[in-house]
């Protein structure tokens, strides 16, 4: 038997398949996301009405906000495109029978389920790690945090960073070594080209960040001083390290969602990609320029104005390549002969939110500006707007695109399309208005905000809310009517999870069957993945296919 | 946001200038509720930073998404499959991508400029005439009137209980000592931490500067009218970061005169020096 598959558990827990691999990736990434998406929930029904609705205090919504913004970055979008589509689709597309290292493949995931379990032991073991996502010193080390919760989170750290260090060299190896005959770099699907320029970021960046916290870690515990001005240190060198990474770590999650788009909306406008060299040096170009803006974050850290003034520069030409590729796409569309299913609704809604997230970057990228804007819900507005609506939205096309391939199942379109406006009105609601907020000063990781306390008659869910935002408006001060606003927003967010939920369940059970290249794409946009059947056979290309 | 918010944000300032007429001269710095842009400007630094955003960047980022999203429109409309059931194919076009490549750099070229003129203002003043150094505590904030000896005083949030709002109190933004600068003056902030890292702050001024524990950081202002203005902490520090806000009050030169005579009684048992608890623990318990 030529496909022949082994038993559930040698299969599952001892897999070297790039396909059952990728499935893992999936299925984690989807769970970390509905325990991420909970402390999203809780957070804004908290930022709902001023005062404390659910958290104890500082230290518990602290907790919160880290461990929403670990979990989402570690274990929902990264799992999601890169381990998850990534592994899924890139020996696919390149015509490999599998990744380079099948073992490799296997231990980078079994890494993220312990690294998991460190970071939910940190928020439960004793007070829990409230330092925000980027776990600043001295905030973090014993004097701000001193029970072992940061340990735990540094650990989980470490494990995370090693298994995207193992999984970016095997897909750069795959990616050089196995390509089909005839598909040289320059014929690569753009989504390879994307997890290419990604692998060689996270191999360079995350080594950087493992440096940062492995010193932190000594210095809670052993006695270094690099962070402690009091031995010598200095907090900035932690920050400069962290960013080192943190910057080029935006990037890596927003690059496999370009490589998803351009697919999607090639494959749906019945066109090849417009500017195809252009489109893959625009990802290389913002990858490398990626590495040298890391310090915008830092712009009200202290450091000189000269300093400030390169970063500024830096930060503003990142927009040129992103220009590329948005005006790429639609060019791509220009002409074309276009069908608008889920996936292709995704990656409209993606292209209009990254435009939106990508101008209130520009915004922030002068340093001048940011000293209004710094740390204010202006920022929080703008980075949910190119990853929760960014890389999330790709994550969603992507799985809308893919669900029939890797399952053999289609979802049900309409409820897909339903999904989408209800996502897309929600998440709209949620940030939009916390660019206002955060230009009136509100700043962010707060659990409570200036604006008088709501009186008797209008607390709870069950009031008269046209009657409250009355009351909210006509106040004398305060962050109250914007908060109020995003958080109805999230509870609508809240209900299309529901729904995906109910798709997936449906999809996967009493989904139509589909055939090998269900899209109809047409052969100038078909890759490999629309020559194999759905779901493809558990060992692929056992005649090796040729680009000619 | 869309050219509407500023025919709302223009409503809106011109019914608040109407309800404050009488007190004209008198600064009424708050965020309110339906507030859609920037705070008031009351130094020449946030005066620059709101010609900046609301006259250069809001017009170019509005009208960049305005652009693309009639591209989005465009392109569902002409090309959709009934519209144009024969797809082209082109894949390139060397002018056009020369143009969207061009032209991008030139709009950043116009922001750039008078976005370094303005970093540069905003740095550091040649010549202050009085200093201000901040110290952030976890959770209260240090002040020390360089140039007048003992005026050092410490400052807390009013808890909400505490709140008097007939005193015009706010919720979460009210200090027990209010920080008090003279108008017209160019001040030097000097700005450190004794503990973890905070950010003083205050959206009116312009300034947000981290405090560092073992670094000095240094900004300035120049307040243009009296009154109360408001901040709060804008770096993450722990439990308490929410309740940690700035409140200052502007008075003119002659009243910060008489208001130093009386600061010295009122805080003569401060001492000379604030705390300068740089309780690192450095790992050795």
């Amino acid at each position: 038997m030529s496909d022949h598959k082994p038993g559930f558990f040698t299969r599952w827990f001892m897999s070297t398949n790039h396909k059952d691999i990728g499935t893992l990736y999936i299925i984690f990434s989807i769970t970390a996301a509905l325990v991420g998406g909970w402390f999203s929930m809780i957070m804004r029904h908290e930022l709902g009405d001023p005062g404390l609705q659910i958290a104890s205090g500082g230290q518990e919504w602290n907790v919160w906000i880290t461990a929403h913004g670990l979990i989402m970055v570690f274990f929902v979008v990264m799992p999601g495109l890169i381990g998850g589509f990534g592994n899924w689709f890139v020996p696919l597309m390149i015509g490999a029978p599998d990744m380079a290292f099948p073992r490799l493949n296997n231990i980078s995931f079994w890494l993220l389920v312990p690294s998991l379990l460190l970071l939910a032991s940190s928020a439960f073991i004793g007070s829990g790690a409230g330092t925000g996502w980027t776990v600043y010193p001295p905030l973090s080390s014993k004097l701000g945090q001193p029970g072992m919760s940061v340990d735990l989170a540094i650990f989980s750290l470490h494990l995370a960073g090693a298994s995207s260090i193992l999984g970016a060299a095997n897909f750069i190896t795959t990616i050089f070594n196995m390509r089909a005959p005839g598909m040289t770099l320059h014929k690569m699907p753009l989504f390879v080209w994307s997890m290419l320029v990604t692998s060689f970021l996270l191999v360079l960046s995350l080594p950087v960040l493992g440096g940062a916290i492995t010193m932190l870690l000594t210095d809670r515990n052993f006695g270094t001083s690099f962070f402690d001005p009091a031995g010598g240190g200095d907090p900035l060198l932690y920050q400069h390290l962290f960013w080192f990474f943190g910057h080029p770590e935006v990037y890596i999650m927003i690059l496999p969602a370009f490589g998803i788009i351009s697919h999607i909306v090639s494959t749906f406008s019945r066109k090849p990609v417009f500017g195809y060299l252009g489109m893959a040096y625009a990802m290389i170009a913002i990858g490398f320029v990626g590495f040298i803006v890391w310090a915008h974050h830092m712009y009200t850290a202290g450091m000189a104005v000269n300093t400030q003034a390169y970063f500024t520069a830096a930060t503003l030409i990142i927009a040129v390549p992103t220009g590329i590729k948005i005006f790429s796409w639609i060019a791509t569309m220009w002409g074309g002969s276009l069908r608008f299913p889920t996936p292709m609704l995704w990656a409209l809604g993606f292209i209009f939110l990254f435009t939106v997230g990508g101008v209130t970057g520009v915004v922030l990228a002068n340093a001048g500006m940011d000293t209004s804007l710094h740390d204010t819900y202006y920022v929080v507005a703008h980075f949910h707007y190119v990853l929760s609506l960014g890389a999330v939205f790709a994550l969603f096309a992507g799985f809308y695109y893919w669900i029939g391939k890797m399952s053999g199942r289609q979802y049900p379109e309409l409820a897909g399309k339903f999904h989408f406006w209800v996502t897309f009105t929600g998440v709209n609601l949620v940030f939009f208005p916390q660019h206002f907020a955060g230009l009136a000063g509100m700043p962010r990781r707060i659990v409570d905000y200036p604006a008088p306390l709501v009186p008797e008659h209008l607390e709870g869910p069950f009031v008269n809310h046209i009657e409250k935002i009355k009351w909210m408006a006509s106040q004398e001060y305060g962050y109250h009517l914007w908060n109020y606003v995003s958080t109805m927003g999230a509870y609508l967010s809240g209900i299309s999870v529901v729904i995906f939920l109910l798709i997936v369940f449906y999809t996967l059970f009493f989904g139509r069957k589909v055939g090998e290249n269900y899209w109809d794409a047409i052969p100038e946009t078909k890759t490999f993945e629309w020559t194999l059947s759905s779901p493809p056979p558990f060992h692929q290309f056992e005649i090796q296919p040729k680009v000619k | 946001m869309t050219k509407i918010t500023y025919w709302g944000m223009a409503l809106f300032s011109f019914i608040s200038t109407i309800s404050m007429a009488p007190m004209a001269a008198f600064a009424d710095d708050r965020a309110r509720p339906t507030q859609l842009g920037l705070r008031d400007a009351a130094t020449p630094q946030m005066e620059r930073i709101t010609w900046f955003h609301d006259s250069l960047l809001m017009y170019i980022i509005t009208a960049i998404v305005i652009f693309v999203t009639a591209l989005l429109v465009w392109v569902v409309i002409r090309y959709n499959e009934k519209a144009n059931p024969k797809p082209s194919k082109t894949t390139h076009h060397v002018l056009l991508e020369v143009v969207w490549t061009v032209i991008p750099i030139i709009i950043l070229i116009v922001i750039a400029v008078p976005s370094f003129k303005m970093l540069y203002y905003l740095d550091r003043v040649e010549e202050p005439e009085m200093t201000l150094k901040v110290t952030g505590y976890q959770w209260y904030w240090g002040y020390e009137y360089q140039d007048h000896e003992g005026v050092n005083f410490l400052s807390y949030l009013i808890p909400e209980e505490e709140i008097d709002e007939s005193k015009g109190q706010r919720r979460l933004l009210s200090t027990d000592n209010v920080v008090v600068l003279p108008i017209d003056t160019n001040i030097q902030i000097l700005i450190t931490a004794a503990d973890v890292i905070h950010a003083f702050t205050v959206p009116a001024f312009g300034i947000k500067k981290d405090a560092v524990p073992g670094r000095m950081n240094e900004t300035w202002i120049r307040i243009d009218k009296p009154g109360t203005y408001y901040g709060q902490c804008s770096e993450i520090c722990g439990k308490d970061h929410a309740y940690m806000p700035i409140e200052v009050k502007a008075v003119t030169k002659e009243e910060f005169k008489k208001w130093l005579v009386q600061a010295k009684e009122k805080f003569a048992s401060t001492g000379s020096r604030l705390p300068y608890e740089l309780a690192f623990n450095t790992g050795v318990q």
